[in-house]
């Protein structure tokens, strides 16, 4: 509940929001447009495109094919075991990747998949003969299932574990074996979230660029947003990367929009409920492949993370520690993070009060546009992929060599966008909470205004906007995507040195940066999450 | 030959300590027995080793004479109706029914034809195809005791199966669910809360507290006790809800 006033200065504010999220999405876009206009598309070229893109649908299909057919499975035998040691442990395991910098992952990953990696080791153990193969698709598809798997869990379980505790006793009572249980109950439980599971995966997959920059294989093995990092990176060829760009956004915007089709949820809900107990399910011979199971699936994603621990700790910290040139990074990291963070919060706080304002008076056709507006500014910002945003600033500057602030400020505008839907979902519930509560009271104490905004609704959506601001911060930290466009001599981040460090094969200094990198996002997501829990608004 | 008693707990232990509980009794075929106590003295345990969703520490459970002890919840010739959630949501009707006649609803014409039969003797003809969600809550447990009679186990397990229905409708349902025991010849045991209800359709009581059973006795005259200082406590805290 807010005064006319005050509902006039939200709908303002939250234009000005809107346009400044708006014009940072349209101008890069504008600028690959007018780029494009003037190259045809040669035979040759068009080969290439096709490949690229088939390579990027390839990959894209089966990363979620493989996630979805492990996490269906594992949410299933995990549903099952409501009660083991370690559980707790497991899930809480299995939401570190969805934090973790993909860059950190991906070394994790080669540890332990790589030439001289356990998982080879072991295969040659077997008398297998060649080596399997981290780099090209075999790497991207391992990496992919290693971040989707456990969130697909994680979108999964929650629908087994919403089923009332009737429904095991009454099949235990009616004698339902496992099949018939999976056909006629759990699955059609799963469906609607597995389908939603399947669309972000295919989304975060067709979209993911560090994991396939760092594991694709050359020509052979390159999505299309690595074909744009390389045709600007390298080739300064913008027709190109004007032309992968639109098919990018294109590519997004047909998955999104059959997103929105499924309306599944795509948010992980509350694991900790569900049965206490599951009659249905006997002990004994039953409980070895339901434990094979998520033993496994603890191992695959657990390993590389540990990986990452062991090698981080063999690594040389007092020399990195002595390297004027990571501290330059790190402090560069960390600025840029705490502006994009700034950014972040400052955009989704107007958009979310906006939202809330325009909703007040439905009807009218101008408020629905602002409240619709406000609130699809927020996916928005996933349909244009970092990179292919960065792309279009990079052409609009030039190249961006020699150049200082205005690269700074473009990886600073990309990293806000990026976190903004996540920031929004976070702040949307704590801002309707504090109308709920306290706007009557504050109206009739006469409480408007700034006053109001500094003594009420402020205080009363910290824990929310603290929520989103770390959040921010660490998502910024471990991005990739727009400092590959803009990285320099001059410019340096912790994941640009990070990725220097492994192309140049320096492995104990990347070991140790990785570890410190993780660590350090880790640390973040885990603040986050708890003073997300706080607000009793939980971030995932 | 003395008949086998319908179901019998011998000194059957689950659990230790506060929240332990230990049932010995038996009961005769036929015969409908109220468990009443206040909350959390063990009821639903009771009710819950009975139908094999929990497995005794020690003791021995018998249904029908035969040692049901380790057996499966499927393999111990028991009905279970719950308070709530007694059916699939996401299925209709008849496929809710038909599970209890083959679990992987492999059913024949005839099986079908029960299914039927059952719907039409709870006053539900012409529901199968509808989904649970449509239908009012006491037609929902005019489902689960039409499952119930269409499987016709000799043991009739019910949670306070009427509990949210209204005093009206809960009466109804009782008299349908002691039509439908006579007919199938179950034995019942029921979970209830409400002294009136154990009135009005038991023959026995358990009377539970603290994880044991307090008093073992006819219907007639149980309420009227006096020598039973928990059944007063209960009573009296049931009379100020």
């Amino acid at each position: 509940m807010l005064t006319r006033a005050e509902h006039r200065t939200s709908r303002v504010a939250g234009i000005a929001a809107l346009l400044c999220v708006g014009l940072a999405l349209a101008a890069p876009l504008a600028v690959l447009l007018s780029h494009g206009g003037g190259t045809g598309v040669s035979s040759s070229q068009g080969d290439y495109l096709l490949r690229i893109t088939r390579f990027t649908l390839l990959q894209a299909g089966l990363s979620t094919l493989l996630s979805l057919l492990f996490a269906v499975p594992l949410a299933r035998a995990l549903a099952r075991r409501p009660v083991f040691p370690g559980r707790r442990w497991l899930i809480s395991l299995f939401a570190v990747p969805l934090g973790l910098p993909p860059l950190v992952a991906a070394l994790g990953l080669i540890e332990i998949w790589g030439r001289n990696g356990i998982a080879n080791k072991g295969l040659g153990l077997l008398g297998a003969e060649t080596p399997f193969s981290i780099y090209g698709l075999s790497g991207i598809l391992i990496a992919h299932v290693f971040f989707n798997l456990p969130l697909a869990i994680r979108l999964i379980l929650p629908a087994l574990e919403r089923l009332p505790p009737e429904y095991w006793k009454t099949a235990a009572n009616l004698g339902m074996g496992g099949l018939s249980l999976f056909r006629l109950v759990e699955w059609p439980a799963m469906r609607r979230s597995a389908a939603g599971a399947a669309g972000l995966v295919f989304m975060l997959c067709a979209t993911s660029f560090t994991l396939v920059l760092v594991l694709g294989g050359g020509p052979a093995a390159t999505t299309l947003e690595v074909a744009i990092y390389q045709a600007l990176r390298f080739d300064f060829d913008p027709g190109r990367a004007v032309l992968l760009s639109l098919i990018q956004v294109g590519l997004t915007l047909v998955v999104m929009l059959a997103l929105k089709l499924i309306s599944a949820p795509t948010e992980a809900g509350d694991t900790k409920g569900g049965a206490s107990n599951r009659p249905d399910v006997s002990g004994g011979v039953h409980a070895v492949p339901d434990a094979m199971l998520i033993g496994l699936g603890g191992v695959f994603v657990g390993a590389p993370m540990a990986a990452v621990l062991v090698s981080g700790l063999n690594a040389d910290m007092s020399r990195l520690l002595g390297d004027a040139l990571f501290w330059r990074a790190a402090t560069t990291s960390l600025l840029i993070g705490l502006a994009a963070a700034s950014l972040s919060v400052m955009l989704a706080s107007l958009l979310v009060r906006a939202r809330y304002s325009a909703d007040a008076r439905p009807g009218s056709a101008m408020m629905g546009l602002l409240a619709g507006l406000s609130s699809a500014a927020g996916s928005l910002t996933l349909l244009v992929p970092p990179v292919v945003l960065g792309a279009g600033w990079f052409l609009m500057l030039g190249g961006g060599t020699g150049q200082l602030l205005a690269p700074l400020a473009v990886i600073t505008l990309v990293n806000a966008l990026m976190a903004l839907p996540f920031v929004m979902r976070v702040m949307e519930p704590a801002h309707q909470g504090t109308m709920e509560r306290n706007g009557r009271l504050s109206m009739s104490l006469g409480l408007v205004g700034l006053n109001r905004l500094w003594q009420i609704d402020m205080p009363a959506m910290l824990p929310a906007l603290a929520t989103g601001f770390v959040f921010a911060v660490a998502l910024s930290l471990g991005d990739l995507g727009a400092i590959a466009l803009f990285g320099s001599d001059r410019i340096v981040t912790l994941p640009w040195l990070l990725y220097q460090k492994l192309g140049s094969y320096r492995t104990s200094d990347a070991a140790g940066l990785a570890l410190l990198l993780g660590g350090l996002t880790m640390g973040l997501m885990i603040l986050a999450d708890r003073l997300g829990n706080r607000n009793g608004s939980g971030l995932r | 030959m003395t008949q086998e008693p319908a179901i019998a707990f011998d000194g059957v232990v689950y659990g230790i300590g506060d929240l332990g509980a230990e049932f010995s009794f038996r009961r005769e075929p036929g015969t409908v027995t109220a468990i009443l106590g206040p909350s959390g003295a063990g009821k639903s345990t009771l009710l819950n080793l009975a139908a094999g969703f929990l497995t005794p520490d020690s003791g021995r459970i018998r249904i029908d004479g035969r040692d049901v002890t380790g057996l499966a919840p499927a393999e111990r010739g028991v009905s279970m109706v719950f308070q709530d959630n007694n059916l699939f949501a996401h299925l209709d009707i008849r496929t809710n029914i038909g599970l209890g006649l083959n679990p992987s609803l492999r059913l024949d014409a005839a099986a079908w034809a029960q299914v039927e039969n059952a719907l039409e003797r709870v006053g539900l003809a012409g529901f199968g195809k509808r989904m649970p969600a449509t239908l009012s809550g006491g037609e929902r447990q005019r489902v689960a005791l039409a499952r119930a009679f269409a499987r016709r186990r000799p043991l009739l397990l019910l949670d306070e199966p009427f509990d949210g229905l209204g005093p009206g409708l809960a009466a109804d349902m009782l008299g349908l669910m002691l039509e439908i025991r006579a007919e199938v010849g179950a034995t019942v045991l029921m979970v209830t809360h409400d002294p009136d209800e154990a009135r009005a359709a038991a023959g026995e009581i358990l009377f539970i507290a603290r994880g044991r059973i307090a008093a073992d006795a006819p219907a007639a005259g149980f309420f009227e006790r006096r020598d039973l200082p928990d059944l007063e406590a209960y009573l009296g805290g049931a009379a100020k809800n």
